[in-house]
C-alpha cells in the first residue's frame, strides 16, 4: 500500500463531499433531526390530548374531580358535549382523542366504590391504545375501535413507563442507528456511484490498487461516523442530560467499531449493487430489521428466537449492548468482549469480503 | 524490445449469447497511431477494454509492451494511458485538482507532478481554468483534459476510445494535430472512431464490423486494393438507376449522394466501358466515371464481403 496514493484518494474524496450540499446536509442534519424529534416525542408524554367532558352529574363532586383530570395536563378541552353518546361521536370524527364520561349517579358509585368516571380513549392512535391497554381493567360495550376505560388522572402519566423510553435510554442507541444509517449507506452509493459516473473505469486502469482504494473512499467516512457521534452525545448531554457513566474513550472504541462494520458492509454492498439505486433498496435490507430487532425499539429478551438469530448478525445489536453498557452501566469495553469481539468478527469477514470481490476488472 | 506494442491472437470476447468480439488477430507497431474504425456496437471498446485488462477475453491471447494480458495487467498499467468513451474524469473537481489527482495516483514525486501538471495546463491550452469544475467543461475542453490526464505520467501506449465524438472539427483537427505530436515523442497510440477522415489520418488501421476484424493496413494498402472498382455516377432519375443496378450480380453497392450514385463493383477488372455497355441495358439516361476508392468504399466493400462469407 503506498501512503501517498492512499492520501490522493482520501483527499479527493473529502473534496468531492466539500461540494456535495446534499451529503453534507445529511451527515450535520440526520443526527439533529433525530436526536430532536426522538427527545420531543418522549418530553411530550401525551399531554394537551384534545378531550371532551360529558358530566351528567352535575355536583360539586364530579366538577372538582374534572378540574383534578385537566389539571394533570395530560388532557386538554376541545368540545363539550351531554351524553357519552356524543363523546363516541366525537371520537369517531377525531375531533378528540378522550372523552371523559361522568355518569349522573357519580356520587353513589364513589360511595360505592366502584368506578366513578369513564375515560374513553381512540383505539386507532398506536400510543393512546398503548396507555389503554395498560389501564385495561374491563372494555365496555362500545364500537371495536374504542377502548373505554375507567382511571384517575394520575394513572394516565404513569403508564408511560420512564425507564423503557427515556432520552437516557434512547440518545444512546440513537448513535447507533444514525451510524448504521448513515455509514452503510454513504460507502455504498459512493463506490457505485463512480462506476455510474465512469470514474472506475480511469481509476482502475491506473495502478492504485484495491485496497487502496476501498480504505481510501472508507477512511473519510470513518471520521465523518465520529463527528456524527460527537454531535450525537454532545446534543444528548446537554439537551438531555444523558450521562456517559463509562469513560468517553470506551465510547469511542465502541463507536468506531460500529463504524468499520458498517462501512466494510458499505464496501461489500457497492461491490454488489449495478446502480445507486439498488445500493439505497439494499442498505434498507440491512437497516430495517437494525431498527427492529437491535433492541433499540423493541427488547431483544422478548423477541422469537429467530428473530434473536438475525439480531445476532446485526452489527447495531452489539453495538447496542455495548453502547447502553458502557453509557447507563458505566462497564468497561473490556467487560463487554463478547459484543466487541462479535463486531471485530464482522468488520474482518465483511473487508475480506468486499475486497476480494471487488476486482479492478470490469466484468 | 520488439517493434510490436500490441499482438493480440484470436481474440474473442462473448457476453452470455452475444459475440462482441469475434477472433481478432492484431498487431500494433510502436511509436504507430493506429486506428480502429467500425460502426457502433462493433466492439471497438470491447477490443479496448480488453486490451488494457479491464475485460477478461474469453479466448485468445494478448501481449502488450512485452505483458502477457491479462495476467500482467497490474504492471501495465503504469505504462499505459487510457481515455475511456464516456469523460470520466471528476466533475466536482477542478481542473487542476483532476490532473494533482492523476499524477499522485500515477506515482509522480509532489515537485515533478506539479511542474508535470502546469506544463500540461498550458500545453493542453487549459490555463486560463484551471479552477473551474471538470464537470462545467465544454465537450472540446473537457476532451483536453481528459488526454492531458491520460498522458501524465508519459506512458508508452496510448488507448484512445472514441476521442473526438461530439467535438466540433476545428476542435478535432487540432487533437489530432496532438496526438502526432506525442507519436514524434514515441508513443504508441490506439485511437477509435467511426468518423473516416480521421481513420484517414492514421498510420495503419484495422476495420471493425460487428465483432470482426474485416480489414487492416494502412489507408493506402486498403484503398489501393478497390482501384478500379468504384465509380461515379450521374443521372436524371438515380432512385430509379439505383434500383436497377443494386438488381446486378456483380455490383456490391450503391449509395446515392445528392444527384450521384457511387458504386462499388465486386471485380476490379471490368472495363469502364463494358460497364457502361452493361448499363445502356436499363434503358435510363446516365453518365459514368471513374473515381479514387476512399475509406468508406473501402469500409462496405469490406463489411459487405463478409456477410455474404457468412451467409
Ligand atoms: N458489459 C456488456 N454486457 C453485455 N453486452 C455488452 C457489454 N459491453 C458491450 N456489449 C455489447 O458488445 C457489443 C460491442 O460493444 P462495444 O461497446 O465494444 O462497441 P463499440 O464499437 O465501442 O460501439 P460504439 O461506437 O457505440 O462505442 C455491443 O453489441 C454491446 O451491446
Ligand atoms: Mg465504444
Amino acid at each position: 500500500m503506498n501512503l501517498r496514493r492512499l492520501w490522493a484518494i482520501m483527499l479527493k474524496e473529502l473534496r468531492q463531499l466539500r461540494r456535495d450540499r446534499i451529503t453534507l446536509a445529511m451527515i450535520m442534519g440526520i443526527p439533529i433531526l433525530q436526536l430532536i424529534l426522538f427527545g420531543y416525542a418522549i418530553n411530550l408524554n401525551l399531554r394537551h390530548l384534545p378531550a371532551a367532558v360529558a358530566d351528567q352529574a352535575q355536583t360539586a363532586g364530579s366538577r372538582a374531580a374534572i378540574q383534578d383530570l385537566l389539571a394533570s395536563g395530560v388532557i386538554e378541552l376541545h368540545a363539550t358535549a351531554q351524553s357519552p353518546q356524543q363523546l363516541v361521536d366525537l371520537l369517531r370524527e377525531g375531533r378528540i382523542t378522550v372523552g371523559i364520561a361522568v355518569p349522573p349517579d357519580f356520587e353513589r358509585r364513589k360511595l360505592d366504590g366502584r368506578e366513578a368516571i369513564q375515560v374513553m380513549v381512540d383505539g386507532s392512535d398506536n400510543v393512546v391504545q398503548a396507555a389503554a391497554g395498560q389501564l385495561a381493567q374491563y372494555p365496555l360495550n362500545q364500537p371495536d375501535n374504542f377502548h373505554a376505560r375507567v382511571e384517575t388522572p394520575i394513572s394516565v402519566v404513569s403508564f408511560y413507563n420512564p425507564e423503557r423510553r427515556s432520552p437516557v435510554n434512547i440518545v444512546p442507541g440513537l448513535v447507533g442507528v444514525i451510524l448504521t444509517m448513515t455509514m452503510v449507506l454513504f460507502t455504498a452509493v459512493a463506490i457505485v456511484r463512480e462506476s455510474e459516473r465512469g470514474n472506475m473505469e480511469l481509476l482502475i486502469t491506473t495502478p492504485v490498487s484495491r485496497t487502496e482504494l476501498m480504505i481510501g473512499k472508507v477512511l473519510p467516512y470513518a471520521v465523518i461516523g465520529l463527528l456524527q457521534t460527537s454531535i450525537v452525545l454532545l446534543l444528548g448531554v446537554w439537551l438531555f442530560r444523558v450521562p456517559i457513566r463509562g469513560s468517553l474513550w470506551d465510547v469511542y472504541l465502541a463507536a468506531s467499531l460500529l463504524i468499520l462494520a458498517n462501512l466494510s458492509l458499505g464496501l461489500l454492498i457497492s461491490t454488489r449493487a449495478k446502480s445507486q439505486f439498488q445500493a439505497m433498496q439494499m442498505t434498507f435490507f440491512v437497516f430495517l430489521p437494525s431498527i427492529l430487532l437491535s433492541g433499540f425499539m423493541f427488547p431483544y429478551a422478548g423477541m422469537p428466537p429467530p428473530a434473536q438469530w438475525i439480531a445476532e448478525l446485526l452489527p447495531l445489536t452489539h453495538f447496542m449492548r455495548l453502547i447502553r453498557g458502557i453509557m447507563l452501566r458505566g462497564a468497561a469495553l473490556g467487560d463487554l468482549w463478547p459484543d466487541s469481539l462479535a463486531l471485530a468478527v464482522f468488520i474482518a469477514v465483511m473487508l475480506t469480503l468486499a475486497i476480494r470481490l471487488f476486482h479492478k476488472r470490469l466484468d | 524490445m520488439t517493434d510490436t506494442a500490441i499482438h493480440a491472437h484470436g481474440l474473442t470476447k462473448r457476453f452470455g449469447q452475444l459475440v462482441a468480439v469475434n477472433a481478432v488477430n492484431l498487431d500494433v507497431p510502436r511509436a504507430c497511431v493506429y486506428g480502429f474504425l467500425g460502426p457502433n456496437g462493433s466492439g471497438k471498446s470491447t477490443t479496448i477494454r480488453m486490451l488494457c485488462g479491464l475485460l477478461t477475453p474469453s479466448e485468445g491471447e494478448i501481449d502488450v509492451l512485452g505483458l502477457r494480458i491479462p495476467q500482467q495487467a497490474e504492471q501495465l498499467k503504469r505504462r499505459i494511458g487510457y481515455m475511456t468513451q464516456k469523460f470520466s474524469l471528476f466533475d466536482d473537481l477542478s481542473v487542476r485538482q483532476n490532473l494533482e489527482f492523476l499524477a499522485t495516483v500515477q506515482g509522480l514525486p509532489r515537485q515533478q507532478g506539479k511542474a508535470r501538471v502546469d506544463d500540461l495546463l498550458r500545453r493542453y491550452r487549459l490555463d486560463d481554468r484551471t479552477e473551474q469544475l471538470a464537470g462545467t467543461l465544454s465537450g472540446g475542453q473537457k476532451q483536453r483534459l481528459a488526454l492531458a490526464g491520460a498522458i501524465v505520467h508519459k506512458p508508452e501506449l496510448l488507448l484512445l476510445d472514441e476521442p473526438t465524438s461530439a467535438v466540433d472539427p476545428e476542435s478535432r483537427r487540432d487533437f489530432w494535430e496532438k496526438l502526432f505530436e506525442l507519436a514524434d515523442d514515441g508513443t504508441t497510440i490506439l485511437v477509435s472512431t467511426h468518423y473516416m477522415d480521421e481513420a484517414e489520418r492514421c498510420h495503419r488501421l484495422a476495420i471493425l464490423d460487428n465483432g470482426n476484424l474485416v480489414a487492416d493496413g494502412t489507408p493506402k494498402e486498403l484503398t489501393a486494393k478497390l482501384q478500379g472498382r468504384t465509380f461515379l455516377i450521374r443521372a436524371d432519375a438515380p432512385r430509379k438507376v439505383k434500383e436497377a443496378l443494386e438488381d446486378q450480380p456483380d455490383v456490391l453497392s450503391v449509395a446515392q449522394i445528392g444527384n450521384e450514385l457511387r458504386v462499388l463493383l465486386r471485380h476490379s477488372d471490368e472495363h469502364v466501358d463494358a460497364f457502361k455497355q452493361r448499363l445502356q441495358r436499363i434503358g435510363l439516361p446516365f453518365d459514368v466515371e471513374s473515381v479514387t476508392p476512399s475509406l468508406e468504399d473501402v469500409f462496405v466493400a469490406a463489411t459487405r464481403r463478409h456477410e455474404e462469407q457468412a451467409a
